[in-house]
Parts: C-alpha cells; structure tokens; sequence
C-alpha cells in the first residue's frame, strides 16, 4: 500500500473526520448512541456501505453520464443499504429491531453520498474503496466514543454488562444515581461538542481564525 | 482597613507582570478588586460616572437573598419537626454545605478560565454560586449539587465567554441539569425526604410531596395560602417564602439592580394565565396560590431579571416577561410530566429574549422610517 494510498484511509480518522471536522451524519450519531452495541453495528454498517458505494461508482465513474450521475448513485447506495439491512435482520436481529428505520435512513446519509460526489468519482476504485472505510472508521469511531460515555454514565452498563455494581444505586443505599440526561439526544449533542472541544485543541490547525 | 491595604499593596508586585507568581495576576486582580474598590480611572471616552461596579451590584443582589436564606434555614427546620433556633440551625447545618460546595466548583472553574484566557476575574458567580443552594431540594446530595454547578458554569458561561456572554441563566441551567439528568432525586414523592437525623428531627413523618406537587395531583393541599405566603410548606430550600422573596425583591428595586418591568410582567403574566385556566376550570384551586407555592416568586424575582439573559429594551422587558409568567403556568396547569413550569419557562423566554429584542429595534426602526415618510 503506498503512502499515498495510506493517506486516504488515515485522514478521515482525525483531521478529515466526518463527523466532527466536516459535521456530517450527527443525526444517526445522537439517535443510535444510547448503548454501545447498536452503535458498533450502526458503525459497522455505514463503514460496509460507504465502502462499497465508494468503490462501484468508481468502477462506474466513466460511463455514468454527468446529469444522472447522483439517480444513479442512489441506486447503488440503496441497493447497498438494503443488503446491509437484510443481513442484521438475518444475523443480529435484536440489534437490527433496536437500530429501527436508522439503518435505511443509511441512504439519506450525508456522509456516504458526500464521499461518493467528493472521491469515488474523481478517483480509482482501490484509493475510493479506502477511502470509504476511512470514513466509515472515522464516524464508527465518534458513535463508539459518543456511546461509551452514555452506555456508562447513563445506565451505568457496558454492552449490556453491569460495570457500576448495584449496591451504589441510591435505592439499594448507596450514594449513586444513573445520570438520566445522558439517555436523551441533546446530551449526545453536547458530547459531540465536547469530542470537538478536545479535538481542536490537540489540532491547533483546525482552530478558526 | 490600612492595615489590609498595605498588605495587599505589599503582595502587588510579587503578582504584577514580571513577579513570580505573575501567572495569577487575574486571581489577585479579583480578590484585591474584591476587597476594594478599584481606583482605575478611564482615560478616554465619554462614561456614566458611578461609584458601582459589577462586584458592588452582585453584592447587593447577595444581600437581597440572605431573607430568603436564613427563612429557607427556618423553615427546613420546621419541616423535620423541631421549633425555634434549634430549627434554624437544622437548616443552616443543612445548607452550609451545598454553599460552599458550589463556590468550591463554581468559583474552582471560573479561576481557572480566567486564568487560562488571561481575563479579569468576573464576579457574576457570586450571585449564582448562592441561587444554586437556594432552588435545590434539601435532600440533593452534594455531588449532584457539584456536577450541576459545574455543567452549568461550563457549558453555560464558559463556553459562551463568561459572565456577561451567557445566553441561559446559570443557576437555572444547573437546576434543569440537575432535573433532567437525576429526576428521581429532584421530583416526585422522595424530594423533601431527609435522612439527618441530628437534633431530634423526626425522618419519618416529612417524607412527602412538595405544595406545589399535591396542588399537581390531587387538586388541593394540606397548608393554608397564608402559610404558602410566609412559606411554611415543603419546597426546595429558598424558594418557599413569598414574604421573605418579596424584601428581596424591595431591596433589588430600591437600588434599581433589577428591572421592575420584568419583575411586574412576570407576575401579571402568571396571574393573568392562572385566573384564565381557573375559570376554564382547568382546576378548583384558587388562582392566586400559583403565584405562592413554588418556585413562581423566587423564578420572577431573582431569575426572570437576570440583566445577561432576559430582554434588554424596555417594550421587550415587558414581553420576555410577560411570557415568561404567562408559560409557567401554562407548563405547570397542561403538563402533568413538570409540575414546576418556572425553571423551564425561565429557560425557554432566555432564549427567546435576543429574538424579542431584534423584533421590538426593527419595529422601532420602521416606525420611525414611516414617519419621515409621512413627512415628505
């Protein structure tokens, strides 16, 4: 793998985050966020379909006439997604009744339609191809982190095993209580901020101004 | 008094650009202006010459808290039970430590964003730091007190610039905090339970509802208006005596520190709103106890005219105001989910203040263009 080759995987990672250096996809990031376990699939999911849309539009990129080019790929992307959708259904059913319709709004996804326009076809399909596990990486990787905290502080569980033991809880007679904020989206939100808080402070060439 | 300025005298150089603790300039900068009235002159520019300063005014909104605050000690007292200064004393052993937890947070964060932004120290937390005790349930634990504090200062204040820059009020914020991320603990049944049980005070029989509460679900409650006016009934801990809110409210128009419009708006647009839904008959109660149990009094007086947050043209005190009181109820009558509407609606017209401030210039403005019209 070349250096250059190398680069289109890494960048989306941190400095050309999706989410939060370009702000895209932080729908699904606060609605799938609740507990870790949906949001590694959700993350995985969107990582298999970016991926492959980025690569078949490739491939297609020289014979898709300009003015049909995004019909054409919303064909693939929702042929992609509807794949994806089928194999949770399939393999990880509780995890696919949990995600709901947020793994058919795949589609509506800014990120997977931006990386297609931006890269896929302008580029070769290998360079496309990494490039869309990047940044499927790089929004799998804000939903896990988004979700760690919220799993943890807000119900006090990772993966569904208990980390914080029960005998805390203030109802047991301890001293504890789950922070119950951290289950609704807003405080995803503020989470995000906080992520790109920390980012642009190690990153003193994304700061404005 | 000398003595102390020498001292402090003494100390400036060792904290001045090129000492050795030069790094906390802005810490002493805050506590020396804090001890004494700063001598520094404008050079340029035309100013409103007056001997207040943001310290002075913050100290004196202090001042208009301490009635409630020491009937708030009273009263938890008398809520366990006990009489006298026996009560008083409950109380003030209860609420010393959630003050000094919030100055403890709230004034840790405030230095150190000061600091770090190489500001002046800003004093608005004086006033914060004591409100957030003040609207807490008694029986809050103090490390919610403190997340509360610090989430509010943060992500209120900070975030946004500090004092001045803020959108939302911080005391509030850290309440809704509190609320929202430990609803247990901050409503329903559980709120006034207390688990001390020095000095004699009887655990077992304040389990309860607030007034408030029992006014929500079963329509009526077991104390008197009178006894909601002087604030014998269960509440969070300031929050209760309407009497003891309205010398502070006396005190903060006295020195002109709060706007009397807004303080006015708020209560005729809560007023307006409770008879409005009584005689809908939205519930058999008296109207009126809506402006006495609750938070309503304390929200109207000491949040609602927070001069950061709320509207800063007059026709928009009026307005800000006037939904502010008017929404409250409106929350506390339809939504049975929040039986305290005033933390929310205080919120909400927040944000919404700058949106009245920009309709009522622009109407100004084209008002003023019609009349040079008319004119030509």
């Amino acid at each position: 793998m070349s250096s250059k080759s190398l680069k289109n995987l890494t960048a989306p990672l941190s400095g050309q985050n999706p989410v939060i250096v370009q702000i895209l996809g932080i729908c699904s990031a606060l609605a799938v966020t609740v507990q870790l376990k949906p949001a590694i699939v959700m993350g995985l999911s969107v990582m298999v379909v970016t991926a492959f849309s980025n690569l078949v539009m490739s491939l297609l990129r020289n014979g898709v006439p300009a003015r049909i080019r995004i019909i054409v790929q919303l064909v693939v992307i929702a042929s992609l997604v509807i794949l994806v959708d089928q194999v949770l259904k399939a393999f990880v059913y509780d995890v696919s009744k949990q995600l709901s319709v947020y793994v058919g709004l795949i589609i509506t996804n800014c990120i997977v339609m931006g990386r297609v326009e931006a890269f896929a076809l302008g580029n070769k399909p290998w360079d496309s191809f990494l490039d869309g596990i990047g940044n499927g990486l790089g929004y799998a990787m804000i939903l896990v982190i988004i979700a760690f905290f919220r799993e943890l502080l807000g119900s006090g569980c990772l993966l569904g095993f208990r980390l914080i033991p029960e005998s805390w809880y203030i109802a047991e007679g301890g001293f504890y209580s789950n922070c119950g904020i951290m289950l609704f989206p807003p405080m995803a939100l503020i989470l995000v901020g906080c992520i790109i808080w920390a980012h642009r402070s190690f990153n003193k060439d994304l700061q404005e101004k | 008094m000398k003595a102390l300025r020498n001292i402090v005298d003494k100390m400036k150089p060792t904290f001045s650009k090129g000492g050795k603790l030069s790094f906390l300039e802005s810490t002493f900068d805050g506590f020396e202006t804090f001890l004494f009235v700063p001598n520094k002159t404008t050079q340029s520019g035309a100013h409103v010459r007056d001997c207040i300063d943001m310290k002075r005014t913050m100290i004196v909104v202090v001042l208009a808290l301490v009635p409630a605050l020491l009937f708030g000690c009273y009263n938890t007292g008398i809520q366990v039970g006990l009489e006298g200064w026996t009560a008083f004393f409950y109380g003030l052993v209860r609420i010393l430590p959630m003050i000094a937890t919030t100055y403890i947070v709230g004034l840790g964060i405030e230095f150190t964003a000061a600091q770090l932004r190489g500001h002046a120290i800003n004093e608005g937390f004086l006033v914060s730091g004591l409100l957030i005790p003040l609207i807490m349930p008694v029986s809050t634990p103090l490390w919610m007190v403190a997340l509360g504090t610090a989430f509010a200062v943060i992500f209120g204040k900070e975030v946004f610039g500090g004092t001045g820059m803020n959108v939302f009020n911080p005391a509030i914020l850290a309440r809704a905090f509190v609320f929202f991320a430990y609803t247990p603990q901050m409503s329903g049944e559980k709120v006034w339970y207390s688990d001390w049980t020095m000095m004699g005070a009887q655990v077992d029989g304040v389990s309860g509802a607030t007034a408030l509460e029992q006014l929500a679900t079963t329509g009526s409650m077991q104390w008197s208006a009178l006894d909601a006016f002087l604030g014998f009934i269960p509440g969070s801990f300031g929050e209760t005596s309407t009497l003891a809110i309205l010398i502070g409210a006396a005190i903060l128009l006295f020195t002109g520190i709060a706007s009397w419009k807004t303080m006015v708006s708020v209560f005729v647009g809560g007023a307006a709103t409770a008879y409005l839904f009584g005689a809908l008959g939205a519930f058999d109660y008296p109207a009126y106890l809506h402006l006495l149990v609750g938070g309503f009094a304390f929200g109207a007086v000491f949040m609602a005219t927070d001069p950061v947050t709320s509207a800063q043209t007059s026709t928009g005190k009026y307005i800000v105001g006037f939904m502010t009181g008017a929404l409250a109820i409106l929350i506390r009558v339809v939504n049975p989910a929040y039986p305290e509407g005033m933390m929310l609606s205080i919120l909400f017209m927040n944000a919404l203040a700058p949106l009245v401030d920009y309709s009522v210039v622009e109407a100004n403005i084209s008002r003023r263009k019609n009349r040079v019209k008319l004119v030509k």
